[in-house]
């Protein structure tokens, strides 16, 4: 029994008209290899996307050894979701009541932190504009696994109210992997503290597996990204 | 005084030359995302040392097309995607595209409805001021200032979702009046949330106001000249706080501005503490505002006044300029329309265009990296509103 | 605002002035008497605020509409003049030595509509998209739910079901007279 997913992955034949692009975008001067002179008169070769960034792409992760090893895993990490503080659009400002103490979520182990490399779980919150994207993207590929992301608000869903708009996607399941939905424009402070609980109850059955599917189908993910961000300027492979 | 041999120094026209290959500048990147900001703006900062030299200003992360949007939809679908312009104070929104297609159409407001109109406003204030002031303290290192204000704001947000029924987006000015009429109790509750925010407001003004370290950090930083108030557009706090009386419910009165009883408020210095006090005088003003409202609102009216049939709403040809004041300046809608059931052009002119792009550009020489985030607070800009 | 229009008139050659509010009237220039007319009114007349300078599409004429709006705070007044320019290769004198922050909104129609400024700062870098390869966006002719449905893929499973349509389906089955 296919869920809806695997089903979108195999029909992908992209019969869409492409739109003629009425210009090219270069790469960035400042991305492009050159040769640069240092402050001490030396002459060196650099290669920005090269260097900067690890060439190995994401890996799956297994679960450990036996099922007890990853109950207890599945638990820890479900009890101590800690939320990148990076507010992609409107919904943010139904974020920062939860930081206060009518409607803590301190007090079920969520902490909002400020770089990627602390945190595991990406809310995006409300519509993404193309630019925003890249951004999200980037942010997401430097958390470490396992990650999860949650949708909020019915522009993740289908476009919500932004439905025929030439800027922000429609679909956010074909850019990222994402665990879990939360409806509303805007949602209550309620309603994401039950989203988070249901997150929760998710990941403690072993399903969050989100950040697999992203290793998994990579290429697929890829592809769509680089379908709607013109001026790719990231490497294909990121740590 | 610093010693300042190693900067380098302006030229004779004032404008440094700056050399990037040269190893005395570095280039960071301020944005999308950081505390100084409530929204997504970017700074793209060249510091030599610890100062700024340069600063450029990157916006475009919430563009959403509203203006082309809005020429898609008829005049009465406009209005609920009106509010999402502004996120944090979406009420101005409605109001200004609410007044300016009744001017081109030609509708009159009932009485009670101007009064409601202007009760929700000035709570949209208070709650935007309310946010305003957990971020400057944040900006300079006081947590605490955002965790009370923020619970401040919850409660005038439980006044705003028993009026409208939504706490963020409410979707309750339309063009013709308001929705509906207040509940019942509803002065009483609110008389209670207003006293809830004074003795807010009174912790705050002791501890971030008092406060050696906020008044050490905020004197003297972003000063504007007063000189150049209008050949940047500055409007709002900004300019009322280096010395101009510039308020548009007092100069061109709107709504019932003209019963109501108040001043503009001023300061001197032209600096991030006088633009704090300017806005924390003004919040206690539109606490008063409130009350005067309600005690003088009628108790009796219709709220709505009838509309044309509204899925076949046309308007003449005309086009019209609307404006108000919100928190953070003047706030305008420019409206053309041409005889079809759809508004030709809709032009939005929030104040974050003026004051964060190129006043920011001019006062952000010469500022201390830990500073600038302060500075860009207290400006206050909603980037949303900036690209819309 | 009567004043106003004698004072301009003896002046510059207006090609209409309208009066929409009291405290609101737009005047129409051609290309060459803008710059001198700005100068008078922000120096002479007291408008010195620029609260907006913006476009709109008259796609039918082949015309775009410039229009700066310029407040007077003294006397409480706007008015607003209208300037007409041809829609191919359109580009205009910038004013951004007169008021700085119009800067901004030269870049914002360089990069939305495709009105070319020469000379204002930073007009030609990317203002609020990014990566954008095909027309100016606020242009009439930028179909924008035809660039949404051929770029953004939709989540599947959405239709659209017109209820005036369903009706007759469910009352005439068969497709019957159309009552």
């Amino acid at each position: 029994m296919k869920d809806e997913f695997e089903k979108r992955l195999e029909n992908q034949p992209d019969e869409r008209p492409k739109r003629q692009a009425l210009r090219d975008i270069p790469i960035r001067e400042e991305l492009s290899p050159r040769t640069v002179r240092t402050p001490d008169g030396q002459e060196i070769k650099i290669d920005p996307l090269q260097d900067y960034f690890c060439q190995a792409g994401p890996t799956v992760q297994t679960p450990a050894y036996t099922k007890i090893i990853e109950d207890l895993f599945n638990w820890a990490r479900a009890e101590s979701l800690w939320i990148l503080g990076f507010g992609t659009g409107c919904g943010a400002i139904e974020m920062r009541p939860l930081m206060t103490p009518r409607f803590d979520a301190y007090r079920y182990g969520i902490q909002w932190r400020p770089t990627p490399r602390q945190a595991n779980l990406l809310v995006i919150s409300g519509y993404l504009s193309v630019k925003t994207l890249k951004r999200a993207i980037r942010a997401y590929e430097q958390m470490q696994n396992p990650k999860y992301v949650v949708g909020l608000g019915s522009c993740t869903i289908n476009g919500g109210m932004y439905w025929d708009s030439y800027n922000t996607i429609k679909c956010l399941d074909e850019y990222m992997p994402v665990d879990l939905y939360i409806t509303g424009c805007m949602p209550r402070p309620e309603a994401l503290l039950q989203g988070f609980d249901d997150l929760k109850k998710l990941i403690r059955a072993g399903k969050g597996e989100g950040a697999n599917k992203y290793a998994e189908n990579f290429e697929w993910y890829k592809a769509n990204q680089k379908r709607v961000i013109k001026d790719w300027d990231m490497p294909d492979y990121n740590w | 005084m610093a010693d300042r041999s190693q900067y380098p120094s302006p030229g004779p026209d004032g404008t440094l030359d700056i050399d990037l290959s040269s190893g005395k500048y570095l280039k960071l990147w301020q944005g999308p995302n950081h505390p100084g900001i409530t929204g997504n703006m970017a700074v793209e900062l060249t510091v030599c040392g610890d100062e700024v030299v340069e600063g450029k200003t990157h916006v475009g992360y919430l563009h959403r097309g509203f203006e082309k949007l809005m020429e898609r939809r008829t005049f009465i679908q406009c209005f609920p995607i009106v509010c999402r312009i502004c996120v944090p104070e979406p009420d101005f929104n409605e109001y200004c595209y609410a007044a300016a297609v009744e001017e081109l159409a030609g509708l009159e407001v009932p009485e009670k409805a101007k009064w409601i109109r202007a009760l929700i406003l000035e709570m949209g204030r208070i709650n935007s001021y309310l946010m305003y002031l957990g971020g400057q303290a944040g900006a300079f290192g006081q947590g605490v200032i955002g965790q009370w204000t923020t619970y401040a704001r919850d409660l005038m947000l439980d006044r705003f979702e028993e009026l409208t029924g939504a706490r963020i987006y409410h979707m309750f000015i339309l063009p013709g009046g308001v929705r509906d009429d207040l509940p019942e109790g509803f002065q009483e509750r609110m008389e209670d949330t207003l006293q809830e925010i004074e003795s807010t407001l009174s912790d705050v003004y002791d501890t971030m106001f008092r406060n050696a370290v906020f008044k050490k950090r905020a004197a003297g930083l972003g000063y504007v000249d007063p000189a150049v108030i209008d050949r940047y557009g500055v409007t709002g706090p900004v300019a009322r706080g280096a010395g101009i009386a510039k308020d548009v419910r007092k100069d061109q009165p709107y709504l019932v501005y003209d019963q109501l009883d108040f001043e503009p408020v001023t300061a001197n210095e032209s600096d991030v503490y006088a633009r704090a006090d300017v806005r924390r005088r003004d919040l206690l003003m539109s606490v008063d505002l409130i009350r005067q409202i309600l005690a003088r609102m009628p108790r009796k009216g219709e709220v709505m006044a009838t509309l044309p049939n509204v899925l076949h709403w046309q308007i003449p040809r005309g086009e019209t300029y609307v404006r108000g004041e919100c928190s953070r300046g003047e706030y305008g809608y420019y409206l053309v329309t041409d005889g079809s059931g759809y508004p030709r052009r809709v032009n939005v002119r929030g104040p974050s265009y003026t004051h964060a792009m190129a006043l920011l550009e001019k006062l952000i020489v010469n500022v201390n990296i830990s500073d600038v985030a302060g500075l860009m607070v207290s400006l206050h800009t909603y980037p949303p509103e900036i690209e819309r | 605002m009567q004043s106003l229009y004698d004072n301009l008139k003896s002046l510059f050659a207006l090609d209409g002035f309208e009066g929409q509010r009291p405290d609101l009237a737009f005047v129409n220039v051609s290309r060459e008497q803008l710059r001198p007319l700005l100068l008078h009114l922000r120096d002479q007349e007291g408008f010195t605020h620029l609260v907006l300078l913006t476009a709109v599409d008259w796609i039918e004429d082949e015309q775009f509409q410039l229009t700066y709006l310029l407040h007077d705070r003294a006397n409480a007044r706007d008015v607003g003049v209208r300037l007409m320019l041809p829609r191919e290769n359109a580009s205009m004198d910038s004013v951004h030595d007169l008021w700085p922050t119009a800067a901004t909104y030269q870049r914002e129609l360089r990069e939305m509509f495709g009105i070319d400024f020469p000379g204002s700062p930073r007009v030609d870098e990317d203002f609020i998209l990014e990566g954008w390869t095909d027309l100016p966006p606020y242009r009439r002719d930028f179909d924008t739910l035809e660039y949404a449905q051929d770029t953004y893929k939709d989540r599947p499973g959405r239709e659209t079901r017109d209820p005036a349509l369903h009706m007759k389906e469910k009352l005439y089955p068969d497709g019957g007279d159309n009552g």
